[in-house]
C-alpha cells in the first residue's frame, strides 16, 4: 500500500523534474528572486552597518537573516501552488485526477517538489550572502534548521488555502499563488520585532508561526539564545493552521467534484 | 460481472439537469457508444464514470466496485483519452508515458513503453516533446497513455476528433484490434456516426441528458428506416418520429 503510494508520488515528482530539466527559464526563476532580494537587502544592510553604531549594525545583520528565511516560506508556498498550476496550464489536470493518485498523494508530491524548489532557490542566495556580505546564516547554529522547517510547513498550509481558492474560483484566483504570502509579510515581523506593531495588530502577528520564528531568529542572532517558547508556538500554530487548511482543501476538492470545476478549472 | 453498470444516474446543476436518470450496462469486451448533440450529457456522463464529477443521484459500479465508495481501485483498471485533455507539452513522449506508468503502478514500465511505442508507431518521436507533435501523433500518444496500464475499461471522448480521415481510420482499426485481442470494454462518446457504427455493439442515443433510444446500430437503422446513423441522429435531434 505504502509502496504504491510512494510510486504514485514519485510519478508526480518525476513529472516536475522532467519539466524543470527541459526548461532553463523555470530553473533560473527559482533562484532569481531570492538572489535579487539578497542583493538589494545586502547592499542596504551594508550601507546601514557602515554608517551606524554597533547595535544598528547587528540589526542590519538580522535583516539579511529575515530576507533569507522569509524566502524559504515564500518559495515553499509557491512550490506547491505552482506545481498545481502547471497541471492547470498544461490542461493535464483531468488526466491526473482520473488516475489512481489520491488527493493526499498529489499534495505530498507537490510538497516534495516544493522542498526541491526551496533548496534550489534559497541555497544560491545563502551563498551570495556569505560571499558578498560575509553573512553566515548557519552561524546561529542548528536551530536554523528548525526555523527552515517551520517556515516550509507554513508555506505548505498557506498554499493549500490558495489551492482551495483556485478550486473554488478557478483561474481567477491564480494571482494568489504569488501574492498571498507577501500580504502576510507585515504581520510576520520579518524585519522588525512584533513590539513595533500597533497593539491592535499584535494578536494577528502572534497567530502566525512566522512571527514566532523571526522573534526566535532575532534572539538567536542578537543574544545567542534559543527561545523555545517561540519555537513551541510556531510548531503548535503550524499544526493548528495545517489542520484548518487540510479541512478547507478537502471541502473545496469535494465541492469542485460536485460542481464540475475539475473539468474547466483553467477557464 | 459487467464492466460498468449505471443505475438512475442523474446530475443536476441548480435548476439544470445535465444527465437525467441514465441507466445502462457495458459488458466485458463490448463497445458502447454514447451518441448525441452538444449538451446531450455525454461528457458529463463520462466525467461521472471517472469520478471527476459526483452524481446528484444514482449509482455507478465499475468491475463490481461502487464508484462512490471505492473509486481509486476502479480507476486503476480504467483509463481515459480525450482530445480536450492534453498531456504536458514540455515533456517528451517517453517522459509522459513514464509519469502515467508510475501513477498507474505499471510493472516493468520501460518494457511496456517500448511495447506501446512499437504497437502505436511512436518510436521515431518517443524522445520528442509532446507539444511539438502533429495532431495525429498526439492522438496516438494520448492513446498510448490511455493503454499504459492495460486497462479493462477504456473511456474515449471523441478519440478521432480533428484527425484527417486516414489517421482517423488508422485509430479506429487499431482500437478494434486492441479490443478484440485484449477483451477490453470500451465506452465511446463521439459525433462521428461512421465511427460509432463501425466500433459499437450498442448505441445510446442521448438528448438533453436522457437516453431517447438505444440498440445495436443495425437495429436503430431498421427502426428509423434509415441507411446510416447520421440520419437517425438527425431524426432524433429534430424530433422526427420513427420512420418504421
Amino acid at each position: 500500500m505504502m509502496a504504491s503510494s510512494g510510486r504514485r508520488i514519485w510519478g508526480l515528482v518525476y513529472r516536475h523534474l522532467a519539466l524543470y530539466r527541459r526548461s532553463w527559464p523555470r530553473m533560473l526563476e527559482l533562484a532569481y528572486w531570492p538572489a535579487l532580494q539578497m542583493l538589494i537587502w545586502g547592499f542596504t544592510a551594508s550601507f546601514i552597518a557602515g554608517r551606524s553604531n554597533q547595535p544598528v549594525a547587528i540589526a542590519a545583520g538580522t535583516l539579511l537573516g529575515g530576507v533569507l528565511l522569509w524566502e524559504v516560506a515564500l518559495r515553499s508556498q509557491m512550490g506547491v501552488a505552482l506545481s498545481f498550476l502547471e497541471e492547470v496550464w498544461s490542461r493535464n489536470l483531468a488526466h491526473v485526477f482520473v488516475s489512481p493518485l489520491r488527493p493526499w498523494e498529489m499534495v505530498a508530491g507537490m510538497m516534495v517538489v516544493s522542498l526541491m524548489r526551496v533548496v534550489i532557490g534559497v541555497l544560491p542566495a545563502i551563498l551570495l550572502a556569505w560571499l558578498l556580505y560575509a553573512f553566515n546564516l548557519f552561524a546561529m547554529g542548528p536551530i536554523v534548521i528548525v526555523f527552515f522547517l517551520n517556515l516550509t510547513v507554513m508555506g505548505w498550509w498557506v498554499s493549500l488555502a490558495v489551492l482551495s481558492l483556485i478550486l473554488r474560483h478557478g483561474a481567477g484566483a491564480e494571482a494568489l499563488a504569488w501574492s498571498v504570502l507577501f500580504g502576510l509579510t507585515p504581520f510576520s515581523a520579518v524585519f522588525y520585532p512584533v513590539s513595533v506593531l500597533p497593539a491592535a495588530i499584535r494578536p494577528i502577528a502572534y497567530a502566525l508561526p512566522s512571527s514566532h520564528v523571526f522573534e526566535g531568529m532575532r534572539a538567536a542572532m542578537n543574544d545567542g539564545v534559543v527561545r523555545w517558547d517561540h519555537l513551541a508556538w510556531a510548531f503548535g500554530l503550524n499544526i493548528a493552521w495545517a489542520i484548518v487548511a487540510v479541512w478547507l482543501f478537502a471541502g473545496q476538492f469535494r465541492h469542485a467534484r460536485q460542481g464540475g470545476a475539475l473539468l474547466n478549472i483553467g477557464e | 460481472m459487467d464492466a460498468i453498470r449505471v443505475d438512475g444516474l442523474t446530475k443536476r446543476y441548480g435548476d439544470v439537469t445535465a444527465v437525467d436518470g441514465l441507466s445502462f450496462h457495458l459488458g466485458r469486451g463490448e463497445t458502447l457508444g454514447l451518441l448525441g448533440g452538444n449538451g446531450a450529457g455525454k461528457t458529463t456522463t463520462i466525467s461521472m464514470l471517472l469520478g471527476l464529477l459526483i452524481p446528484s443521484s444514482g449509482s455507478i459500479t465499475v468491475l463490481g466496485r461502487d464508484m462512490a465508495r471505492d473509486r481509486f481501485s476502479a480507476l486503476a483498471r480504467m483509463n481515459f483519452s480525450s482530445p480536450y485533455v492534453a498531456l504536458p507539452a514540455r515533456l517528451s513522449v517517453a517522459e509522459n508515458l513514464r509519469v502515467y506508468g508510475h501513477l498507474y503502478g505499471v510493472p516493468k514500465l520501460e518494457r511496456r513503453i517500448t511495447e506501446l511505442a512499437e504497437e502505436l508507431e511512436l518510436t521515431p518521436f518517443l524522445h520528442r516533446q509532446a507539444g511539438q507533435l502533429s495532431a495525429g501523433q498526439k492522438t496516438r500518444v494520448a492513446l498510448a497513455k490511455s493503454l499504459i496500464n492495460r486497462p479493462d475499461i477504456l473511456l474515449l471522448d471523441e478519440p478521432t476528433a480533428s484527425l484527417d480521415p486516414d489517421t482517423g481510420d488508422w485509430v479506429r482499426t487499431w482500437l478494434e484490434k486492441y479490443r478484440d485481442d485484449s477483451g477490453c470494454s470500451i465506452l465511446l462518446a463521439s459525433h462521428n456516426m461512421a465511427e460509432v457504427e463501425r466500433l459499437c455493439s450498442t448505441v445510446l442515443m442521448m438528448k438533453q441528458g436522457k437516453v431517447v433510444d438505444r440498440g445495436a446500430p443495425a437495429e436503430l437503422l431498421t427502426r428509423y428506416g434509415r441507411d446510416d446513423l447520421e440520419a437517425v441522429f438527425l431524426d432524433i435531434a429534430r424530433n422526427r418520429r420513427h420512420a418504421a
